[in-house]
């Protein structure tokens, strides 16, 4: 078990392409991070570095205190899990588990007390005479797993373990790899585009974007003080919502009403030197409906009316969908984002906004609504740099 | 359960089954007829019968009561299986790298070898004569064993890499993971999953060898290191007014058989989808 480093590691291919850039991030001991972007963001490839798949072009990486930069795979000590599981097909399950002890050498009461406590571990016990191919998905997954865990490495790699899973396995086995890395105490880099697997699982998050690191902090941190425009889209689901607004004299003007700046957000921005025109976003459970919300509140926050475009009842909330008139706010960022959801060839003029109301609230679909919004809540965005106007370290 | 178009109906079953036997009756009648030939006596051979009317070993008994036979028999076998061993040795090399490396002049690689596959072997036979002579390899395995291996590695080459293809590199990625050296990652994952290829290179290349009359009768001379094929030519009767058909018979039967047992010895290894299960389909 070891911590490691990634000191200004940047990875550029023989074409000249840039595919991560100067990543810098500490991995503590026992920590579970977290990689996420889109795809095409670097973050496999980051992996891979650390992994020793792929070279470093520039920077170190650090394990345990030693530059492994110039180490083959083999000699660096970590244990990965491939997003295709890559069991070895003429193997059985034990062998397969039993493989990398077998190449370290271990004798043979060790590999086998090593693989039954593994299998233990995993619920494989049962399954140790098969070959991968008479598996399940999910028993595939938990072999490669198992091939990770039996010779205790520094640090376990995954790319994307749980993303050929259907999704009812999915969240099953998320659940099982958190307790599992908790019971080992293992660092480990978990790649994923998922955002709730980065949210759910990671003691810390990274994202990234076009190679370089967006923002890392604390998945609830993240949440809650994107750093930009990427992040806040990013995390999160349904994301936030963004609408193009302009501060007048501390004031928010948009398609949702005007709003007076809270002092909190007005000192924010006025120390972050914003510009007139800004990307407001709101997060879809800051609103409410204006009904259910108590006078003093009412006052202080925004509120907007408009016909309800769709209404899913949860049950325990209701998400009220919104199409607005209007300019959609525009950044490159917003952009990427929605070619990464696919959804930047879905056909639709206007805003469209997501709210999570309470269960109580009376909108219904088509109706018109009052809608209230936690203007305390707001983060305000630059939409030339995408920075957070509103950052704040608390 | 009748099948779509009624297709298990016993009347095309019974069509089937007719022309099945048709086909194999037309592709293995010369077969046979050669094995009737070959167990007759010397006075029925030309007879006409296809069931011979007096069942005689003395075929099998002339041919191998002469060296001329069996000394070919050892040539074949030896110069097949060297010519065999050492093109799929390196073809297995060769064909790792194109299938899994970047390098310049691949392609180059893989088409000059193409070239040289589909090179009409005849235009070769008299330099081919002329070089081994000076070189002192006319007549000798290696003389043979040379220009077989070039013809037989870009066939080797060529079905090896589609199998190298075939195969997930991220198992390759995992056992350097695991802990394992490039050599040992090809010893232990990446050749076992490759081995039906092998094999199914193997016979190939074994039958080419095999079978070659061209290069056997133009580069051997004595029986040191001629040939079945070529033996076969020089069969002559005891008399000229003997009719070696008999003998010819025979030794076509023999030299037949160990090509179905390669076959037969090696098809149990050719385990189709052995690589299922690696990774997720």
């Amino acid at each position: 078990m070891a911590e490691i480093v990634l000191d200004k590691v940047t990875k550029r291919y023989p074409d000249g392409a840039l595919a991560v850039q100067e990543v810098n991030l500490e991995i503590a001991d026992g920590e579970f991070i977290i990689l996420v972007g889109p795809s095409g963001c670097g973050k496999s490839t980051t992996l891979n570095m650390i992994a020793g798949l792929e070279d470093i072009t520039e920077g170190e990486l650090r394990i345990g205190g030693q530059r492994v930069n110039e180490r083959a795979p083999k000699d660096r000590d970590i244990a990965m899990v491939f997003q295709s599981y890559a069991l070895y097909p003429h193997m059985t399950v034990k062998e397969n588990m039993a493989f990398p002890l077998r190449l370290a050498k271990v004798d043979n009461a060790t590999v086998e007390r090593k693989v039954r406590e593994a299998a233990e571990i995993l619920d494989l016990t049962q399954h140790l005479e098969r070959k991968p191919s008479n598996l399940s998905g999910g028993q595939r997954q938990r072999v490669a797993m198992g091939r990770a865990i039996v010779r205790n490495p520094k640090a376990f790699l995954m790319d994307e373990p749980l993303s050929n899973l259907d999704a009812k396995l999915r969240v099953q086995m998320r659940t099982s790899v958190s307790r599992l890395q908790k019971q080992l105490g293992t660092t480990t880099v978990y790649v994923t585009h998922d955002q709730t697997e980065a949210m759910t699982l990671g003691d810390r998050v990274v994202v990234m974007r076009g190679g370089v690191v967006q923002q890392i902090g604390a998945p609830q941190f993240l949440y809650d003080h994107p750093a930009n425009l990427f992040v806040a889209g990013f995390i999160g689901s349904p994301s936030m919502n963004f609408v193009p607004a302009s501060l007048e004299n501390g004031a928010l003007r948009s398609v949702l009403g005007d709003v007076t700046l809270t002092d909190r957000v007005r000192q924010l921005v006025e120390g972050a030197d914003a510009p007139r025109e800004v990307i407001m976003g709101v997060r879809p459970e800051h609103f409410e409906d204006a009904a259910l919300v108590d006078a003093a509140a009412l006052s202080s926050g925004g509120k907007f009316t408009a016909q309800v475009d769709v209404l899913e009842s949860m049950g325990s909330d209701k998400y009220a969908y919104f199409n607005l008139t209007g300019e959609q706010a525009a950044s490159a960022e917003l952009q990427e984002l929605a070619a990464d959801a696919g959804s930047d060839d879905v056909p639709g003029d206007g805003i469209s906004l997501v709210t999570r109301l309470s269960s109580a609230s009376g909108a219904s679909e088509g109706a018109s609504a009052d809608i209230w919004f936690d203007a305390d809540k707001v983060q305000l965005f630059d939409p030339s740099s995408g920075r957070n106007l509103t950052y704040t370290e608390r | 359960m009748a099948g779509i178009g009624g297709a298990d109906t016993p009347a095309k079953k019974w069509g089937w089954g007719v022309l099945n036997a048709v086909v194999v009756i037309y592709a293995l009648f010369p077969v046979l007829w050669i094995l009737s030939l070959s167990f007759k006596s010397s006075k029925t051979l030309a007879d006409g019968n296809f069931i011979p009317r007096e069942w005689s070993l003395e075929n099998y008994q002339n041919i191998f009561s002469t060296s001329e036979f069996t000394r070919a028999l050892i040539n074949s076998i030896g110069i097949a299986i060297i010519a065999t061993a050492i093109a799929v040795v390196f073809g297995t090399m060769a064909a790792y790298a194109i299938a899994r490396l970047d390098f310049p002049g691949k392609n180059l690689l893989v088409g000059v070898s193409l070239l040289i596959a589909m090179f009409p072997q005849v235009s070769l036979v008299s330099p081919l004569f002329e070089i081994e002579r000076s070189m002192g390899l006319f007549d000798t395995w290696p003389g043979l064993i040379l220009p077989y291996i070039t013809f037989a590695l870009p066939l080797a080459i060529y079905t090896l890499s589609a199998f190298f293809r075939e195969i997930p590199w991220e198992l390759e990625k995992a056992a350097k993971m695991d802990g394992a050296t490039p050599g040992q990652a090809f010893r232990r994952v990446i050749a076992p999953l490759a081995a039906p290829g092998v094999f199914t290179t193997a016979i190939l290349v074994f039958i080419f060898c095999w079978n070659d009359f061209l290069f056997a009768i133009s580069l051997t001379s004595t029986e040191q290191s001629r040939t079945v094929p070529v033996a076969l030519s020089f069969f002559t009767g005891s008399s000229q007014f003997e009719d070696p058909a008999g003998s010819i018979a025979a030794a076509a039967v023999v030299i037949t058989i160990p090509i179905i047992l390669f076959v037969l010895f090696f098809q149990r290894r050719i385990v189709a989808g052995l690589t299922s299960g690696a990774v997720k389909g």
